[in-house]
C-alpha cells in the first residue's frame, strides 16, 4: 500500500494531475472564452510545480514500491522542463487567439503532457516509463493536430502518431524482453540481476537495442528521425517550440536514467549503440539542414543534431557525462525557447511567415530582433563565450575523459558544418538587403521570453561555475 | 598601483565603451552616429593609455607573467587569470595603439550602421587584447574563438562586393582549425588537471601525447598565421574587409597564430616541436616563395598587400622555430613590425579607395604628382615592408636570417630569396601606382591627404622608423622571456635525449 512518503515523494505530480482537472473543469463550465485564463493558470500551476520541486529534499527518494524516484537529478531536469513548458505556453497566448485555436483544451493537455514528462523522468521502472511516454505522447499528438482546419497541422499530427505509436511497440517490446530475460521491471531490481555478469544474454540485449530505439525515437535521434522534420514544420509554430524543448528534456533524461541504472554492468555493450546515433545525428543533423529554407524545418534538423551532441554525454556513461548532457540541455532550452520566439514574431499582414529569406534584411527593420536571434544562432554554433559554447565544452570533456576521441573528433567537425548554417541565417539577417518588415509592435510577453534567454545565453560565461555545481550534484545522484 | 587589476581593466574597458554606444547612442541620427565614433574613439585611446601604463610598470628583468589576476571562473581549476610576459607585453601595447587609428581612419568611409560598426570594432579588441593577457587555456580560447563573431560581421556587413563569400571563409576555415585546439585543451586539462598556462608548461606530457597535440595546435595556429596551403581564406578576407577591417586582420589576428606557437606549442610541447620541424620549415619556406611570386602577379593592390603578408609570416614561423634567441626574437620582433607596416600599407590603399573607389593597380599611376604627401607616406612603409635597413622591418628580417643561418643554411638561403621577391612586388607595386605619367582623368583632381589622415599615418611613419632605428627598447622587453623559452625548451629535449640514454642502457 502506498504511505504518506510515497505521496510526499509524488507531490508535484499530483498537484499538475489534480490542476489539470480542475483545469479542465473550469474549461467545461466557462468555454472557449476563458482561455487565456486558463492558460495563464496552467503558468501559475507550472511555476507552483517548480518551486515545489526546487524546495523537495535533495537526498535520493524512492517511492510506490521502486517505481518511482525523486533525487537532485529528477530535481534539475523537472525543473527545466516545467520552465520549457510555461515557456511554451506563454508563447502561445497569442498565437491560438490569431490563428483560431483558442478552446481551452489547449492548456489543458499542456498540463497532462508535462505531467507525462515529470512521470517519465521519476520512473524507475519499465513500466512507470512507458506510463510516463503514453501520458506524454498522447497530449502530444493531439497538440500536434490541433490546428483542425489546417492541412499540415493535422497531418502532422497524424504522422507522429503512427510513427509515436510504431516505437511505442518497439519500446514495450524491448521492456518485454528485458522482462523475460532478468525477471524483473524495476530498474534496481534488473541492476542487482546484472550483477557481476561481464556480457549480457543476446536476448538482453536484443531487448536493449529495442529499447534505445523506441527512446530514441522520442528524442529524434538519427536512425529514428524521419518525423522531426515534418511534425516540425507542420505543427503550430508554438508547438513546435514546445515539442523541440520540453519532450526532448524529459526523454533525454530517461535515457540516461534507463541506460545507466540497470544496465551499468553491461555499460560497453550498449554505449556502442549510443556512440553509433550520437555520430548519425550530429552528422545528418549538421549535413541535412544546409539545404532547408523553412526555418521550422531548419530547426527540426538543428535539434536532431543538438540531441547528438547531448548523447555523446550518455556515451561517456560517466557522471561527467551526465552533467554535461543537463548543461548542455538547459542552455539548449533557452536558446530555443528564444529563437522560437523570435520565429513566432515573424508575422506580416497576410500572416505568419516561415522562409528564411523572410528574415532579409531584418537587423534593419527590427535590430533588436535580429541581435536576439544572432545571439541564439552563434550560441547554436557553439562559439564562446555564448551559452552553447559552455554546453559543447562539458560533453566534449565527458568525451575526452572517457577516451571516445573518435567521438569528440567527429562531433566536433560536425559542429563546423553545422555552423555554415547558422551563420546563413545571421547572414540573411544583417548582410542582405531588406524585405517587407513584420508587423510591429511584438507582443509583451515573446520581448520578456526573447530578452531572458537572450541574457542567460550572453552572459553564461558568468554564473557558469555555480550552474556546473548544481549540475554536478544532480548528475552524482544518477551514477553514484 | 599594482594592485589594480589593469589587465582585466585593459581587456574589457572597450567593452564598457561598447556597452555605453549600444545604450546611449540609439536613434540612427547623424548625431547619434557622431557619438558613437567620439565614444569609440575615447575608449580606444583610453585603451591605449592603460596599455602604455602597463608598459612602463614592466618589469624587462624577469621572464615571470606580471600583473597577475586570479580569479575562480568555471571551477574545477579553469581559472580566471590574466598575466603578461614579455612576449605577450608588445602585443597588448600593438592591439591598443591600431585600434584608434582604425577608428580614425573608418572616420568618414563608413556611412551605414555607424553605431553597430563602433561596437564591433570594439568588442573585438577586447577579445583580441583578451587572448593576449589570457593565463588560462580555457579563457584563452574563449578570446581566441570570440573574435571571430565581430570579425565575421565586419567583413560581411561593411564588406566589399564578395563579402559574404569571404566573410563565411573566413569563419568557417578560422573555426575548424579552432575546434581541434578545443579537444586539445580539454585533453591536457585532464593529463594536468587544470587549464592554468603556467602549469601546462612546466607538465610534462608524454612524447606521443606531444605528437597529436602539436597536430592539433597546428590545425589552429596555421590557418590563423596563415601558413601555406591554407592561407587562401586571407586574400578574399582582405580584399572584401572595409579597410580599417583589413588593419585590424593583418595587425593583429594574424599575430595570433604565432603567438600561439610562442605560447603553446613551444614551451608545452618541445619534443613535437622540435619533431616538426622540417614540416614548419618547409612550409614556410614555400610560403615565402611561393605567395612572394603570387603577389607578383597580383592585379588588387589589397590582394598583393594580402601575399606579402603570408610571406612574412612565413619568416615568422621561420624565425620561432629555430629555437634560439636570434630568430625567435625576430620572429617576434618581424610580427610587431609587420603589424604596424602592412597595417599602415592597408591604410595606404585605403587613402586611395576612399577616393577613387577601386584597388585595381592599374587605375592608378602618377599619383606622386597631386599628392606628394601620400607619396612619402606610402614610401617609407614600402620600404619597411621590403625590409631597407633602418625601418623596422629591416630589424626582424635579419635576425630570423641570422638565427635560421645557425640552424639550417639551406632555409637561411630560400628565405633570403624570399626578401629579394619582396622587394620585387613592392617595388613594382610603387612604381606602378605612384610614379610615371598621370593620366587618368579623375586622378588628376585627387587630394592629397587631409589632416585627419595625416594624423594617424604620422604615429605609423614615426614608430616604424624608429623600430627601426633603435629596436633595443622593443627587444629588451622580450629578451629575458625568449630566453627562459629557450632555456625550458632545451632542458625538455635534453631530459628526453638523457631518457632515451637510459632506456637505451637499460636495454642492453
Amino acid at each position: 500500500m502506498a504511505n504518506a512518503h510515497d505521496y510526499a515523494t509524488a507531490a508535484p505530480e499530483i498537484f499538475l494531475a489534480i490542476m489539470a482537472m480542475v483545469l479542465l473543469m473550469l474549461g467545461v463550465f466557462r468555454g472557449n472564452q476563458s482561455t487565456r485564463l486558463l492558460s495563464w493558470l496552467a503558468v501559475a500551476t507550472f511555476a507552483v510545480a517548480l518551486l515545489m520541486v526546487l524546495r523537495a529534499p535533495m537526498e535520493s527518494s524512492v517511492s510506490f514500491a521502486g517505481m518511482y524516484v525523486a533525487d537532485s537529478f529528477t530535481g534539475f531536469v523537472k525543473a527545466m522542463v516545467l520552465i520549457a513548458a510555461a515557456g511554451g505556453l506563454i508563447m502561445s497566448l497569442g498565437y491560438i487567439k490569431e490563428e483560431g485555436m483558442n478552446r481551452f483544451e489547449y492548456p489543458v493537455l499542456f498540463v497532462l503532457a508535462t505531467l507525462g514528462m515529470m512521470m517519465m523522468v521519476s520512473a524507475n521502472d519499465l513500466i512507470a516509463l512507458y506510463m510516463g511516454i503514453e501520458l506524454q505522447s498522447l497530449a502530444l499528438y493531439v497538440v500536434a493536430a490541433f490546428k483542425r482546419d489546417s492541412l499540415r497541422s493535422t497531418e502532422a499530427g497524424l504522422k507522429y502518431f503512427v510513427l509515436g505509436a510504431l516505437s511505442s511497440g518497439m519500446l514495450l517490446y524491448g521492456c518485454s524482453l528485458i522482462y523475460g530475460f532478468t525477471g524483473a521491471t524495476g530498474f534496481d531490481a534488473i541492476a542487482s540481476a546484472m550483477k557481476g555478469q561481464e556480457h549480457a544474454s543476446i536476448g538482453l540485449i536484443v531487448g536493449i537495442v529495442f529499447l534505445c530505439a523506441g527512446l530514441a525515437f522520442k528524442v529524434s535521434a538519427v536512425p529514428f528521425h524521419m518525423w522531426t522534420p515534418d511534425v516540425y514544420e507542420g505543427a503550430p509554430t508554438p508547438v513546435t517550440a514546445f515539442f523541440a524543448v520540453a519532450p526532448k528534456i524529459a526523454a533525454l533524461a530517461l535515457f540516461m536514467r534507463a541506460l545507466i541504472v540497470p544496465f551499468v554492468a553491461i555499460s560497453a555493450d550498449w554505449q556502442q549503440i549510443i556512440i553509433v546515433i550520437s555520430v548519425a545525428s550530429m552528422l545528418l543533423g549538421a549535413f541535412a539542414a544546409i539545404w532547408q529554407n523553412n526555418i521550422k524545418r531548419l530547426m527540426g534538423y538543428s535539434s536532431i543534431g543538438h540531441v547528438g551532441y547531448a548523447l555523446i554525454g550518455l556515451a561517456a556513461g560517466s557522471a561527467e557525462g551526465v552533467r554535461g548532457v543537463l548543461i548542455y540541455l538547459a542552455i539548449y532550452v533557452a536558446m530555443n525557447l528564444g529563437t522560437f520566439a523570435c520565429i513566432l514574431c515573424m508575422r506580416r499582414k497576410t500572416g505568419m511567415v516561415e522562409g528564411i529569406s523572410d528574415l532579409a534584411g531584418l537587423s534593419k527593420n527590427n535590430p533588436m530582433m535580429a541581435l536576439a536571434l544572432a545571439v541564439f544562432m552563434f550560441s547554436m554554433a557553439g562559439i564562446p563565450p555564448l551559452g552553447g559554447f559552455f554546453g559543447k565544452f562539458y560533453v566534449f570533456v565527458a568525451a575526452v575523459n572517457a577516451e571516445l576521441y573518435a567521438l569528440a573528433v567527429i562531433g566536433v567537425l560536425a559542429s563546423v558544418v553545422g555552423a555554415f548554417y547558422y551563420l546563413r541565417i545571421i547572414k540573411v539577417m544583417y548582410f542582405d538587403e531588406p524585405g517587407e518588415p513584420f508587423e510591429a509592435p511584438m507582443a509583451m510577453e515573446m520581448r520578456a521570453i526573447i530578452g531572458l534567454c537572450g541574457i542567460f545565453v550572453v552572459f553564461f560565461a558568468f554564473y557558469t561555475a555555480p550552474f556546473v555545481a548544481s549540475a554536478q550534484v544532480a548528475a552524482s545522484a544518477l551514477v553514484p | 598601483m599594482s594592485d589594480w587589476p589593469l589587465l582585466s581593466l585593459v581587456t574589457f574597458l572597450p567593452l564598457v565603451g561598447a556597452a555605453f554606444i549600444f545604450l546611449f547612442a540609439q536613434g540612427g541620427t547623424e548625431a547619434a552616429d557622431r557619438n558613437a565614433k567620439g565614444v569609440a574613439l575615447m575608449t580606444t585611446l583610453l585603451t591605449f593609455l592603460i596599455s602604455l601604463v602597463i608598459w612602463a610598470n614592466f618589469e624587462n628583468g624577469t621572464a615571470d607573467f606580471q600583473f597577475v589576476e586570479r580569479r575562480g571562473w568555471l571551477g574545477g581549476n579553469i581559472d580566471y587569470s590574466m598575466g603578461v610576459d614579455g612576449i605577450s607585453m608588445l602585443f597588448v601595447v600593438l592591439t591598443a595603439f591600431l585600434m584608434p587609428i582604425c577608428i580614425l581612419a573608418s572616420w568618414r568611409s563608413i556611412t551605414m550602421r555607424v553605431r553597430e560598426y563602433m561596437i564591433a570594432f570594439l568588442m573585438l579588441e577586447c577579445m583580441m587584447i583578451g587572448v593576449f593577457c589570457a593565463l588560462d587555456f580555457a579563457l584563452f580560447y574563449l578570446f581566441f574563438e570570440g573574435g571571430l563573431i565581430p570579425m565575421f560581421l565586419i567583413i560581411g556587413v561593411w564588406g566589399g562586393e564578395r563579402r559574404v563569400y569571404s566573410s563565411f571563409k573566413f569563419f568557417l576555415y578560422t573555426l575548424l582549425g579552432s575546434v581541434l585546439l578545443l579537444l586539445a585543451l580539454i585533453y591536457m586539462y585532464f593529463e594536468a588537471g587544470t587549464t592554468d598556462i603556467p602549469t601546462l608548461m612546466a607538465h610534462g606530457f608524454t612524447a606521443e601525447a606531444q605528437t597529436w597535440l602539436w597536430l592539433a595546435f597546428f590545425a589552429s595556429f596555421a590557418v590563423k598565421m596563415p601558413m601555406w596551403p591554407v592561407h587562401t581564406w586571407l586574400p578574399d578576407a582582405h580584399v572584401e574587409a572595409p579597410t580599417a577591417g583589413s588593419v585590424i586582420l593583418a595587425g593583429v589576428l594574424l599575430k595570433m597564430g604565432g603567438y600561439g606557437f610562442l605560447r603553446f606549442s613551444l614551451p608545452m610541447l618541445p619534443l613535437a616541436s622540435d619533431l616538426f620541424v622540417p614540416l614548419v620549415f618547409t612550409l614556410s619556406v614555400v610560403a615565402v616563395i611561393y605567395t612572394s611570386l603570387v603577389a607578383l602577379m597580383q592585379e588588387d593592390m589589397k590582394k598583393l598587400i594580402a601575399y606579402s603578408s603570408v610571406a612574412h609570416m612565413g619568416f615568422v614561423t621561420i624565425g620561432i622555430f629555430t629555437f634560439n634567441t636570434q630568430g625567435i626574437e625576430g620572429g617576434i620582433f618581424q610580427m610587431l613590425s609587420h603589424g604596424i607596416v602592412s597595417a599602415a600599407l592597408f591604410l595606404c590603399v585605403g587613402v586611395v579607395y576612399d577616393r577613387i573607389h577601386s584597388r585595381e593597380i592599374a587605375r592608378y599611376g602618377g599619383l606622386v604628382n597631386r599628392m606628394p604627401i601620400y607619396a612619402f607616406t606610402f614610401m617609407v612603409f614600402m620600404l619597411a615592408s621590403v625590409g631597407l635597413p633602418g625601418t623596422a622591418g629591416f630589424v626582424g628580417e635579419i635576425l630570423v636570417l641570422v638565427g635560421v643561418y645557425q640552424v639550417n643554411t639551406w632555409v637561411a638561403a630560400l628565405a633570403a630569396l624570399g626578401v629579394i621577391l619582396g622587394a620585387a612586388y613592392m617595388l613594382w607595386l610603387y612604381r606602378r601606382t605612384v610614379f610615371g605619367q598621370l593620366e587618368k582623368d579623375d586622378l588628376k583632381q585627387i587630394q592629397d591627404m587631409d589632416s585627419r589622415e595625416i594624423a594617424f599615418f604620422a604615429p605609423l611613419v614615426i614608430l616604424a622608423i624608429v623600430m627601426g632605428v633603435y629596436p633595443g627598447p622593443f627587444l629588451d622587453v622580450m629578451h629575458v622571456s625568449v630566453d627562459h623559452l629557450i632555456q625550458q625548451y632545451q632542458t625538455a629535449i635534453q631530459a628526453a635525449a638523457d631518457g632515451a640514454g637510459v632506456s637505451q642502457l637499460a636495454a642492453k
